[in-house]
């Protein structure tokens, strides 16, 4: 397929190269289908200004890329990076990016297994929605159960997860089921603002809005059973899952570290193909200073995850009369994050700053990062569908560590904008067909309801499918949701 | 002067409209709070005071709209009244007051605003008008 001056063709099935141009440093590489590859080209062939072709380009022109410029399947425009980028850079003469981290530091998902059966919900279903709802605090404006003076936010932004836990939150076994055990080391609160700690202080265990949920789902079908098994999945097994970030210390990080950053390029004559893509050289005081500030954003949105996971599971002891050692935590993923990992580039061990925006680690077998029930299986990946529709468990492998530095995709991916989502449904209407499928869902907005409607993203099976084939992770369950509080 | 709120695929555009720069910047931060709340709910209670700087007109329009954002959001006030100076011999300065009211179960919530960003950020004259403008993630 050719258009302007991008040209891409399919190198393997669902695997896409973007030919190196002027100024790349490396190809593009598009995991996809042939539809999702052609929607990208006619945003391009529209004129549309906001588009993901010239931004995998672009990511490909920063010094010290490795491999290639990766968009996962979920693909779509984002802001520098595209949304579903993949973006590694050598430790020692490349950058780290802004934009390949985002606003909000750390959005992942959270999942906890139950005993519960799917019949067992539908009987109590409208107790646990309302139960869920009461206890975890969501939407704009809410505040978290958690309080925190100033030296104990430093505290949660040094230990992460870690912190909750200490204050109650949790188990101790609840951190080993977290990726990078829900703290990173590294993290220096000095690096993040007074204004960012003033923000946070109150919203610690907050849900936030928009995109994010917490869910009580079922599997619906089990397609590896030995996956499964080592995941403690079976068929019709509730469990539940959260979506959520940083809160707003991650979104102050991102606002302070813009105009630091782009002084940053200038200062090291950084030529930026886009002026979204301010960066620093990783190695410099500045590319330190902000990855300690990313850390600490990082280990923020593990200590909220880990303390609304809690929480949830208290809504389910009133509900069901279960215990906390009966709801063990899965796993917890990360999917807008930079991390620094060692990987295989050209036979050669190196260490790469790997941006993943709106991607997920996928780990492969064998790796010391995965938790040891799971190291012959590989890392859980878990990927959100849209409220209403299928989300999916799938497994890390070797595939995705060589193609894609052990990525994948992280959910279905907007079509639609919210303006056109509102004038297309209603947040009532919508929950009452949720409703006729059995669904129940509470918001604490209508507008919001709407602005996430199904309609507005991409079919998740069809992204799930191109993970799938290209091996980049393979399916273990699909899970459909029950009860749905959307932030 | 005016402000309007653009198509976006997966956010939302602000765009302020005013006779001078300063009145434009100003419409683009009620249009960013519009966003999340109905501004002429929004009684002009409480005052934060502030000031940024940036390298040029469209970097000072993203720091001044996330400044915003950032104080209100740490006083747990929404703002729906802006008062902006920007002095530029090269380097541009912004002082802003704001105004607006602490949020309560009472007050409309519609969408949260991660952040302004340099997306589409336009800083721009069109015949005697100025627009200031940038989407805003959700």
């Amino acid at each position: 397929m050719k258009i302007n001056e991008f040209e891409l063709k399919e190198v393997a099935p669902g695997e896409w190269e973007l030919k190196k141009q002027k100024g790349m440093k490396v190809a593009g590489k598009i995991f996809g289908t042939k539809q999702i590859v052609q929607h990208l080209v006619d945003d391009v062939k529209a004129g549309k200004s906001w588009s993901a072709l010239p931004q995998i380009r672009n990511v490909a022109m920063l010094p010290g890329i490795q491999k290639a410029s990766l968009a996962m399947p979920d693909v779509h425009p984002g802001y520098g990076f595209c949304i579903g980028g993949v973006g590694a850079f050598d430790a020692e003469t490349g950058i780290i990016a802004l934009a390949g981290v985002g606003y909000d530091i750390n959005c992942g998902v959270r999942t906890h297994i139950t005993p519960l059966k799917k019949k067992d919900v539908l009987k109590k279903q409208r107790e646990i929605l309302n139960a869920l709802y009461n206890i975890v605090p969501a939407g704009l404006g809410s505040k978290g159960n958690i309080r925190l003076n100033q030296q104990e936010i430093d505290e949660v932004l040094v230990k992460g997860a870690e912190f909750v836990v200490e204050r109650g939150y949790g188990t101790k076994e609840d951190l080993e089921y977290i990726e990078s055990n829900g703290r990173v080391k590294g993290a220096n609160p000095k690096f993040v603002s007074d204004l960012a700690k003033k923000r946070q202080f109150k919203q610690v265990g907050t849900l936030g809005s928009g995109n994010h949920y917490l869910e009580v789902q079922y599997v619906d079908e089990v397609y590896d059973k030995e996956a499964a098994k080592a995941y403690g999945l079976e068929k019709d097994q509730v469990i539940f899952s959260l979506h959520c970030g940083s809160r707003a210390l991650g979104h102050q990080i991102g606002t302070d570290y813009t105009k630091f950053l782009a002084e940053a390029s200038r200062k090291y004559k950084i030529k930026l193909p886009d002026k979204e893509l301010v960066c620093a050289p990783f190695k410099s005081k500045e590319g330190q200073q902000y990855f300690s500030a990313v850390k600490c954003g990082i280990n923020c949105a593990f200590a909220n995850r880990q303390a609304i996971g809690h929480l949830a599971r208290q809504a389910f002891k009133e509900v069901f009369g279960l215990k906390d050692k009966d709801m063990p935590l899965l796993y917890d993923i990360s999917h807008n994050n930079a991390y620094l990992e060692k990987h295989i580039v050209n036979g050669k061990e190196k260490e790469l700053i790997v941006h993943r925006k709106g991607a997920t680690r996928a780990f492969g077998p064998g790796r010391k990062e995965i938790p040891k029930k799971y190291r012959k299986i590989g890392q859980p990946v878990l990927i959100g569908g849209t409220m209403g529709t299928s989300s999916y468990i799938l497994h890390g492998t070797q595939k995705s560590m060589d193609k894609a530095f052990g990525s994948a995709a992280h959910g279905a991916g907007r079509i639609m904008s919210r303006h056109q989502a509102m004038r297309q449904w209603k947040g009532q209407t919508l929950q009452q067909s949720l409703a006729k499928k059995g669904i129940l869902v509470r918001g604490h907005d209508w507008r919001g309801l709407a602005e996430e409607a199904p309609g507005a993203y991409k079919d998740v099976d069809i992204v799930i499918n191109v993970l799938h084939k290209t091996g980049l992770s393979k399916k273990v369950v699909r899970v459909k949701p029950l009860v749905c509080v959307k932030g | 002067m005016t402000y309007e709120h653009f198509e976006h695929r997966a956010d939302i555009g602000v765009r302020g409209i005013g006779k001078t720069l300063a009145e434009a910047f100003e419409e683009a931060g009620r249009a960013m709070f519009e966003v999340m709340t109905n501004i002429k709910k929004i009684k002009p209670a409480k005052k934060i005071e502030f000031e940024v700087q940036a390298e040029n007109e469209v970097e000072l329009l993203i720091e001044f709209l996330n400044r915003a954002l950032g104080e209100a959001d740490a006083e747990g006030i929404f703002l729906s009244k802006f008062k902006v100076t920007i002095l530029n011999d090269g380097t541009p300065i912004l002082a802003a007051t704001a105004w607006g009211s602490k949020i309560t179960s009472g007050t409309e919530i519609r969408t949260e605003v991660k952040a302004a960003t340099l997306s589409q950020a336009k800083v721009e004259k069109k015949g005697n008008k100025f627009i200031a403008q940038c989407i805003v993630d959700v």
